[in-house]
């Protein structure tokens, strides 16, 4: 077979010498990489406990936005699903009706808003294409469940909680 | 007997073309097609007396006609203005023509409400092409754009008079497509706004047309209002046999479900034949149709998204390698997500939903 690279190194096939068979140097040096690795600086946390920062830039699970009144942000133009290159956004549009002005910023609302996590790259796209800063990724993980169907999240799941008042755990 | 007729020579943008006369430099030019088509908001084949509102169709008229060189002092609009034997236009080659049209998107946008994404017109509004090919992406004006009530044209026309551009499409539509006419313009300039006389509601046969020449948002299908973005839904050809229009539509899907029904457009925004009300809003089955296939919808348009061609669906293995038995595991999307239920049937509510719509 042709090589696709130069960096193939040639296996050395030729039978190991008596020194080589008595495997003892061999585990001397294994032993003396592991030995120096006690003494380095540790590179893993004892999770649950401790947890690792996350990156400035790290995209997590979303949250569905409020305004400063607690109003909804969102008014459903589709444009996080469109932005979407895994199709894990979907979502129904309804009119706001007299008297709901405290709970929708415009007239036009996401009646159900649902992202399939399982579909979903956490690629960031639905937050870019927002214009009315509704959807953001936040730093955390979508909690792990042994049931799929936990991970589409509905509206209730995304909205973050109104002001004051703590969200349902 | 019948003397030829005398074809006249225009360039437009450096491309000939004989024309007869008598035709605006728009039309000559829609002869031609392609890039140097000058856009139009107000200009409309299909009615008479439209035109010369907008200005979005100026262009520069560089030789007048052969007998007379001199070219024009001003940029012209090409909806109005006719040709000349002779004549050289430049649209797309001026520099002028582009700046002047830059220009002319940004007074169009001056009282244009920045609401595309309630807007149920966004994505196939021509204001939203123009101001993405020509427009500023920011704006100069300070002071308080004219607002107005919504008002209800009928009872399955919204007018957003804040959305309006005023082009009097719908005005020659009322006009010319029904015979009493009681819809037009009120008041002057800044003020002028499009009404019904004492919100009379304009019941009659076609009057459903005004929503397709609309270039904007400002006249939109109740039955349609915010159930689902153009974009998502897909369109396709369909006729079913009426007696009052030609029955030839565009079918928006989802599924099924028929989300809204639309006279078929061409290249430049125009219908093919206008609808009768009938057809757009009464009949939203799938079984009073007969559909024809696809609608070829423009590749650079946000409508043709999701609209795969030549798809091949791969082989489900699954019922090979389980021999009758049912997955254990298999999740069914449907019967978890909330969206597109079968119960709640956005297509048979009249108007937009509401809250109450989707308690349950």
């Amino acid at each position: 077979m042709q090589a696709l690279t130069n960096r193939a190194k040639p296996v050395d096939r030729r039978p190991m010498t008596f020194v080589e068979r008595m495997y003892l140097p061999a585990i001397a040096k294994g032993m003396a990489i592991t030995f120096k690795h006690i003494f380095q600086k540790k590179e893993v946390v004892s999770y649950p406990e401790q947890k690792r920062e996350f990156s400035p830039v790290f995209r997590g699970l979303h949250v569905l936005n409020r305004d400063a009144e607690g109003r909804e942000n969102c008014t459903a133009c589709g444009l996080c699903a469109v932005s979407c290159p895994a199709e894990a956004i979907t979502m129904e549009g309804a009119e706001r009706k007299p008297g709901e002005e405290h709970l929708y910023r415009e007239e036009k609302y996401a009646a159900r808003y649902e992202i399939n996590m399982l579909r979903c790259i956490f690629c960031g796209f639905c937050e870019e294409a927002c214009p009315k800063d509704a959807i953001y990724l936040t730093e955390t993980f979508a909690p792990s469940n042994y049931k799929r169907e936990s991970f589409i999240y509905g509206k209730e799941d995304l909205l973050i909680p109104m002001p004051g008042e703590k969200k349902k755990a | 007997m019948a003397e030829e007729k005398k074809l006249f020579k225009v360039k437009i943008d450096g491309i000939p073309v004989e024309v007869e006369p008598g035709t605006t430099i728009l039309n000559a030019a829609r002869q031609i097609g392609g890039d140097i088509v000058p856009p139009a908001m107000c200009y409309y084949s299909k009615l008479q007396g439209s035109g010369g509102k907008c200005r979005t169709c100026l262009v520069k008229v560089s030789k007048g006609s052969e007998a007379d060189p001199r070219p024009m002092p001003k940029l012209v609009a090409s909806c109005r203005t006719t040709v000349m034997d002779g004549m050289e236009v430049a649209n797309i080659t001026s520099p002028e023509v582009l700046d002047a049209r830059k220009g002319v998107v940004e007074f169009l946008l001056l009282n244009h409400p920045l609401d595309c994404p309630v807007c149920d017109q966004a994505g196939e509004c021509s204001l939203q092409d123009l101001g993405y090919e020509h427009g500023a992406d920011g704006t100069r004006y300070e002071f308080k754009r004219r607002t107005f009530e919504k008002i209800d044209i009928g009872d399955k026309i919204q007018l957003h008079m804040t959305r309006c551009i005023l082009c009097y499409r719908c005005v020659y539509t009322a006009d010319q497509l029904t015979e009493k006419r009681e819809h037009g313009i009120l008041g002057r300039g800044e003020v002028s706004e499009i009404s019904t006389y004492i919100h009379k509601s304009l019941d009659n046969e076609f009057i459903g047309n005004v929503i397709d020449v609309c270039p904007v948002g400002a006249l939109t299908d109740k039955t349609f209002r915010f159930k689902n973005r153009v974009w998502f839904l897909k369109p396709v050809d369909a006729h079913r046999d009426c007696d009052k229009c030609c029955g030839k539509t565009v079918l928006w899907l989802r599924g099924d479900e028929v989300f809204r029904v639309t006279a078929r457009k061409d290249k430049y925004g125009e219908v093919e034949a206008f609808i009768c009300d009938t057809c757009r809003f009464d009949k939203k089955e799938t079984k009073d149709w007969i559909v024809e296939g696809p609608r070829k919808i423009d590749r650079h348009s946000v409508i043709s998204q999701g609209q795969y061609v030549g798809v091949v669906k791969p082989h489900d293995a699954l019922p090979d390698v389980l021999e009758g038995r049912q997955p254990k595991l298999l999740m069914n999307i449907h019967s978890i997500s909330q969206v597109n239920r079968p119960e709640i049937d956005l297509s048979k509510i009249e108007g937009p939903a509401h809250s109450d719509d989707f308690k349950n």
